[in-house]
């Protein structure tokens, strides 16, 4: 069985350490988020900020340190790793839709092969949540039919329908045309809004200004800066993030 | 395809300027010629069924070891490149005669033709269905397997509803032509008895003595088989080109 514990953060990293090879991408990675916290990562692309939150779901592997998801720590055992992946939905750059699959199929396949659910109650729960994302209309195409914004809010939808505990965003609106990405983030504010967990790794400060509980700013592997938005805008501490900040804020 | 009734003309026009052809031997117009023409014939459900079972197994068995072939673990994919190698090394005919002769020997059992034929075959044919189906669920993006491991889908489920029905897609196309590979080598096992094509023409050549006109019928044989199986493995081609387009 795996042990959970609910008086533990959702999601909780201690000295997390992390190589590829001899480079070192995560350096003692200390993170701590509470229930219905929403986190924003930045920093500079190779800093680690999407390897630290693919870390969170085991896409990636850590060499040291712990990490605890809903009170599950993260083992070499697959009962654990899928345990926590239950409990945590991911949102990539690519979208990373199935193709072969109808939007509908793309929705109910986890509700169903990992929660068990029969396909009625699935394809409820898919609706119910790609109404939430709106785009009902769309349930029966095929994810290459549809705009890269709108397969980023299936994308988002089909995790949803995990119900997860917490949610991780990887660069989810980096990879979307410009006139798209609006429609996404305003899934996302919604979304935070609702009282979600979130761990985001976005360059739209805009929207992290608006939502995020935390910001981080990670540079070379380590978490540089970590603090509420309101002092990591108006003053950060960190040479370092100030150079970011002035570098993506002034363009 | 254009070519072909050209090279049919050739084929027949001999029969008729060279003095040396016989056709009557398996002139439909005659009595005998008829008993031959069946006779000849009536190794066409042996080639075609020996052909497909092969298939079956070798897929079957080829799929294993691609997937052993992909794991993270190093025994299992060291097992894949022994098997890959080993397999691949073993000429076809050699391991028609190995498992018809020496297999029942080692393992105290007897095998008949049609299965020796059979297991050869797919055996043999095995080690390039592991590298197709390898190939195949490689050329899948990494992040296909990610968005699956994130939902939190098993080993099991991830292979059955994401990864192999679009690996599927593009390994249908060299499946068809090794399928067609697979229907040439048959004729190996004409060797251990079998009353395949091959043999049944060897075995009227024998009482005929006409291995010109018998041999080139056996050669129309295998081409109109294989035009066939080939037309079938253009379409599927085309549809899931289609398919591809479509999604």
């Amino acid at each position: 069985m795996v042990e959970k514990n609910d008086e533990n953060p959702v999601v909780l990293l201690e000295k997390v350490n992390k190589w590829f090879g001899e480079f070192q991408v995560l350096k003692n990675i200390d993170l701590r988020v509470e229930k219905q916290q929403r986190v924003v990562i930045c920093g500079p692309s190779g800093s680690g900020k999407s390897t630290l939150i693919r870390c969170i779901n085991r896409l990636e592997s850590h060499q040291q340190g712990l990490i605890m998801v809903d009170g599950i720590k993260m083992t070499e055992d697959m009962q654990n790793i899928t345990a926590i992946r239950r409990d945590v939905g991911m949102v990539f750059q690519q979208f990373n839709l199935f193709p072969h699959l109808t939007v509908l199929r793309n929705l109910t396949l986890g509700p169903m092969r990992v929660l068990k659910m029969n396909a009625r109650q699935a394809e409820t729960r898919a609706m119910k949540y790609l109404e939430k994302v709106r785009i009902p209309e769309q349930a029966d195409k095929f994810p290459n039919q549809l705009s890269g914004g709108q397969q980023q809010r299936v994308a988002i939808a089909r995790s949803l329908c995990m119900e997860p505990t917490v949610m991780l965003f990887d660069e989810p609106t980096s990879a979307l045309d410009p006139e798209m990405i609006a429609e996404v983030l305003d899934v996302m504010v919604e979304l935070a809004e609702s009282g979600m967990t979130m761990i985001c790794v976005t360059h739209e400060m805009g929207f992290a200004r608006r939502v995020a509980d935390k910001m981080i700013f990670m540079d070379h592997g380590e978490i540089v800066e970590s603090g509420s938005s309101e002092d990591f805008f108006t003053s950060p501490a960190n040479e370092r993030t100030r150079q970011f900040l002035n570098q993506i804020l002034h363009h | 395809m254009t070519r072909f009734p050209l090279i049919l003309t050739i084929f027949f026009l001999g029969g008729c300027t060279g003095s040396e052809w016989g056709w009557y031997v398996i002139s439909p117009g005659t009595q005998s010629g008829r008993i031959n023409l069946g006779f000849l014939l009536s190794g066409l459900g042996y080639t075609i069924s020996v052909s497909i079972l092969a298939m079956i197994f070798s897929i079957a068995i080829g799929l294993l070891f691609a997937l052993l072939g992909i794991s993270s673990n190093r025994a299992a994919r060291w097992s894949n490149r022994a098997y890959v190698e080993f397999f691949r090394a073993i000429p076809m005919l050699v391991m028609v005669l190995w498992v018809y002769y020496g297999l029942p020997v080692v393992l105290g059992i007897s095998i008949d033709t049609f299965w020796a034929g059979v297991l050869a075959l797919a055996l043999s044919d095995s080690a390039f269905e592991a590298e197709i189906f390898r190939g195949g669920i490689q050329s899948i993006s990494r992040g296909q397997v990610e968005a699956a491991d994130s939902i939190g889908l098993s080993y099991i489920d991830k292979m059955r509803y994401i990864i192999l029905p679009q690996a599927i897609r593009r390994i249908l196309p060299p499946l068809g032509n090794q399928f067609v590979y697979m229907l040439k080598m048959s004729s190996l096992v004409s060797v251990i008895g079998l009353a395949e094509l091959t043999r049944r023409a060897n075995e009227l050549v024998v009482s005929e003595y006409r291995p010109l006109e018998i041999y080139s019928f056996l050669v129309l044989e295998y081409l109109v088989l294989i035009v066939i199986v080939s037309y079938f493995v253009r379409r599927m081609e085309k549809k899931m080109r289609a398919d591809e387009h479509q999604h």
